[in-house]
C-alpha cells in the first residue's frame, strides 16, 4: 500500500477526524482527533503496522492546544512507517490509552503522563515512572521552573541533615 | 609506631586500629554516571589501586568500606543511596567523585541533587569532569591520611564520639 493509498483509506474511513499533514522526513503523518485515536490505531494494526515504536509528548506552550502526543508505528513486513499526532484540549488533556492494543504503549504513556501531565484514559497503571512517586508537577512542561522546587528540597535535606552526619561536639560551631 | 631492638612494635591500640582501617579500604562498586568509567580504571593495571590496598571493588555494600559516589545523584536515587550507605558496615567513608557529586555540576535542574553532601556525610571531594583516576587515587591517599590522623572517623561510629 502506497502512502497515498493509506491516506485515501484513512480519510475515507474516518472522514475529518484524520487530517494528513506535511511529511518533511518521508514518514507520512496525520493529525488525529483524540476520540478517533483508538479506532485509527486499531485500523493501522489491521493493515500491517504491527509495532508501536514510541509514544512521545510535546508541549507547544503558549500555543493552544499546547500538548501533542506523537505516535510512531512501523510496518516491518512492508518497511513503512507512519506517525500520528494527537492534540488533546488544554482544559482536559486526556487521550485514550493504546496499552490494550500495544502493550508497549504502557511504559511510554506513563512517561508522557509523568513529564507532561497528559492523562491516558483506560491505562492499566497510570503512575509516575521517572520522577519520584510523591513528586508534584510535570517537569517537561514549558511553564515548569527549570530548577523545580529547589528551596523546598534544600529545606527538606537540611531538616534531615543529617541522619548520618556526626553531631556537633561541645564548643564546635 | 616505634621499633624496639628490631624485635617488636610499641603502639597504641587506637593507632593500630586506624592503621588497619586505612590500609585496606575496599571501595563499593557504585557507578552512577560517566565518572564510573574513570573509576573502573582504578583497579586496572595502569592505575592499580591495589598498591594502596583498595584493589577489590566489592559488589555488596556489606563488604565495602568506601563509597565512591561517581556521577550525578538524581532525586529518585536518594533513598537507594541512603539504604546502600546504611547497609555498609562501620567504619565507612564517602568520596564525592567529580563535579556533579560534589556540587551538582552542570546539572543545575530539578532532577539532580546539588551535591551528595546534602544526603550523605562526605569525607573527600574530588574536582574534575570527570576526574582522572590519578585524582581519585589522590583522594584515597588523602582519606588514608586523615584516617591515620583520626580525623575521618567513618560514618555512624562518629555519632558516638
Amino acid at each position: 500500500m502506497k502512502p497515498e493509498a493509506l491516506t485515501e483509506a484513512l480519510v475515507e474511513k474516518f472522514g475529518d477526524q484524520v487530517a494528513p499533514l506535511e511529511t518533511p522526513f518521508e514518514i507520512p503523518q496525520y493529525r488525529v482527533e483524540p476520540r478517533a485515536l483508538v479506532d485509527v490505531a486499531t485500523y493501522l494494526k489491521e493493515v500491517g503496522f504491527e509495532m508501536l515504536l514510541d509514544v512521545g509528548g510535546v508541549d507547544y506552550y503558549p500555543r493552544s492546544p499546547r500538548f501533542e502526543v506523537v505516535y510512531h508505528f512501523l510496518d516491518m513486513k512492508n518497511r513503512r512507517r507512519v506517525r500520528l499526532r494527537c492534540s488533546p484540549p488544554d482544559e482536559r488533556p486526556e487521550v485514550p490509552s493504546l496499552a490494550a492494543i500495544w502493550p508497549a504503549a504502557d511504559p511510554a504513556e506513563r512517561e508522557v503522563y509523568d513529564l507532561f501531565g497528559v492523562v491516558f484514559t483506560g491505562h492499566p497503571n497510570l503512575t509516575r515512572i521517572l520522577m519520584p512517586y510523591d513528586w508534584e508537577g510535570h517537569p517537561l512542561r514549558k511553564d515548569y521552573p527549570l530548577r523545580g522546587p529547589r528551596e523546598k528540597l534544600e529545606a527538606r535535606f537540611a531538616a534531615e541533615k543529617n541522619r548520618f552526619h556526626a553531631p556537633k561536639l561541645a564548643g564546635e560551631r | 609506631m616505634e621499633m624496639t631492638n628490631g624485635q617488636f612494635f610499641v603502639t597504641t591500640i587506637d593507632k593500630f586500629v586506624r592503621w588497619a582501617q586505612k590500609s585496606s579500604i575496599w571501595p563499593l562498586t557504585f557507578g552512577l554516571a560517566c565518572c564510573a568509567i574513570e573509576m573502573m580504571n582504578l583497579v586496572g593495571p595502569r592505575y592499580d589501586a591495589a598498591r594502596f590496598g583498595s584493589e577489590v571493588m566489592r559488589a555488596s555494600p556489606r563488604q565495602a568500606d568506601l563509597m565512591i559516589v561517581s556521577g550525578r545523584l538524581s532525586l529518585k536515587m536518594v533513598p537507594v543511596i541512603q539504604q546502600v550507605y546504611q547497609q555498609m558496615p562501620e567504619p565507612k567513608w564517602v568520596i564525592a567523585m567529580g563535579a556533579c557529586a560534589s556540587s551538582g555540576g552542570i546539572f543545575d535542574n530539578y532532577a539532580i541533587v546539588q551535591g551528595v553532601d546534602r544526603v550523605l556525610p562526605v569525607d573527600v571531594y574530588v574536582p574534575g569532569c570527570p576526574p582522572t583516576p590519578d585524582a581519585v587515587l589522590h583522594a584515597i591517599m588523602k582519606l588514608k591520611e586523615s584516617i591515620a590522623q583520626g580525623r575521618a572517623k567513618g560514618g555512624v561510629m562518629a555519632r558516638e564520639a
